[in-house]
């Protein structure tokens, strides 16, 4: 059995130690917000926090999180408005969405160790994230509005 | 006339001043000629800071066999494996041909990668299974943004004078240099995973020829 604490809960699950992160979020957890996109670190859809760090969990073996603190997309903020999920809605990021909580969850690193990042600190953040739609600009501009958000809460 | 007490110590201390300076200027010159003298007939150039490391007596060293030896050690470095991660810029290069890495990460001041990109956000403790995945160490990093030890474009003379200054070779002393040879980021070259090439030769026949270079004097080759 390993222990994991995902999203601020305990949970013990019997997987063999090898297992991608993802895999036991995803099929063991039913936690179905993080995306499984290219399986080799190449895209960022399946992006969590291991202990405040944005890891690729379709390459993270479970045994790496293995009592450490894991946060997914549907443990970033209780009531789904993070800064990054409120701007999100508000400039209407999405296109087809599906690699949408990957880079929430990339952003979300930057903004907490750069609370005013210029577009080149966002670039060389958001770089190993890819959207297929190509809606790379709306995400710079929800990110610079969420770190706004985040220093000014009352424009949230 | 007679002469004031004062100026006649005045002017004993004015003498031991000038007895202690012609001295110090003559070991000075000496010193300076005997180093010239042997670095114009050596194989190479000898490092200007070698500390108190292991490294023979001066007499024992052999400029031929360290240059010699070097030129093996630079085939090594200049392999993708080793020079990808010593590149010229602050991104770090990726495959055979040492193209720019994919996603573009960036060095960070600490060499472990910036924000959301940090080395091992994708690079686990161990090789990802499967062709052109993630090679893994606990260590992955590229060289800190204050000492970034370069390899990629450095001639062998270049190169060789660099990694045997504690300025520019992450603060190594000779004995620290030796045992370099055996780091697990500096054997994970050996061991790259699936789909990438390895040095050009053992790492028993580099750390040989490692050895060889820095024991015989580490000689920069000539430029």
């Amino acid at each position: 059995m390993i222990k994991l604490t995902i999203n601020q809960k305990k949970h013990q699950v019997d997987v063999d130690p090898d297992t991608p992160l993802l895999w036991v979020l995803r099929d063991t957890l039913g936690l179905v917000g993080t995306k499984y996109g290219c399986g080799v670190a190449q895209c960022g859809a399946c992006v969590v926090h291991l202990n405040g760090e944005a890891v690729r969990s379709c390459v993270t073996k479970v045994s790496r999180a293995a009592g450490q603190k894991v946060v997914t997309i549907e443990g970033l903020a209780a009531r789904a408005d993070h800064p990054l999920q409120k701007a999100w809605l508000e400039l209407d990021v999405a296109q087809c969405g599906y690699c949408q909580s990957g880079q929430i969850m990339s952003a979300a690193v930057l903004l907490k160790e750069n609370k005013n990042p210029t577009d080149a600190d966002i670039d060389a953040a958001m770089a190993g994230n890819i959207c297929r739609c190509g809606t790379y600009l709306r995400i710079r501009d929800a990110i610079r509005l969420a770190a706004e958000m985040q220093r000014n809460p009352s424009k949230g | 006339m007679k002469q004031h007490p004062d100026n006649g110590t005045r002017t004993s201390l004015f003498m031991k001043i000038m007895t202690l300076l012609s001295a110090v200027i003559f070991i000075t010159t000496a010193v300076t000629t005997v180093y010239s003298s042997e670095n114009a007939i050596s194989g190479g150039t000898e490092p200007q800071l070698l500390d108190s490391g292991p490294g023979p007596e001066k007499a024992d060293r052999d400029s031929v066999a360290s240059v010699e030896a070097f030129g093996k050690v630079y085939k090594v470095l200049m392999s993708p494996r080793c020079m990808n991660c010593h590149p010229a810029g602050d991104v770090p290069l990726q495959g055979d041909d040492s193209h720019l890495h994919t996603m573009l990460p960036k060095r960070g001041v600490d060499g472990k990668g910036v924000y959301a990109m940090k080395c091992s956000n994708c690079h686990q403790a161990t090789n990802t299974p499967g062709l052109h995945t993630p090679p893994g160490n606990p260590k992955w990093h590229l060289p800190p943004a204050d000492m970034k030890m370069v390899f990629e474009g450095r001639t062998p003379h270049q190169l060789a004078k660099q990694l045997v200054d504690p300025k520019q070779n992450g603060r190594k002393s000779m004995k620290k240099l030796l045992e370099h040879a055996d780091d697990t980021l500096v054997l994970a070259g050996w061991n790259p995973g699936e789909g990438r090439t390895l040095p050009p030769m053992s790492h028993a026949e580099f750390k040989e020829a490692w050895t060889t270079w820095i024991k015989n004097g580490a000689y920069a080759p000539k430029p």
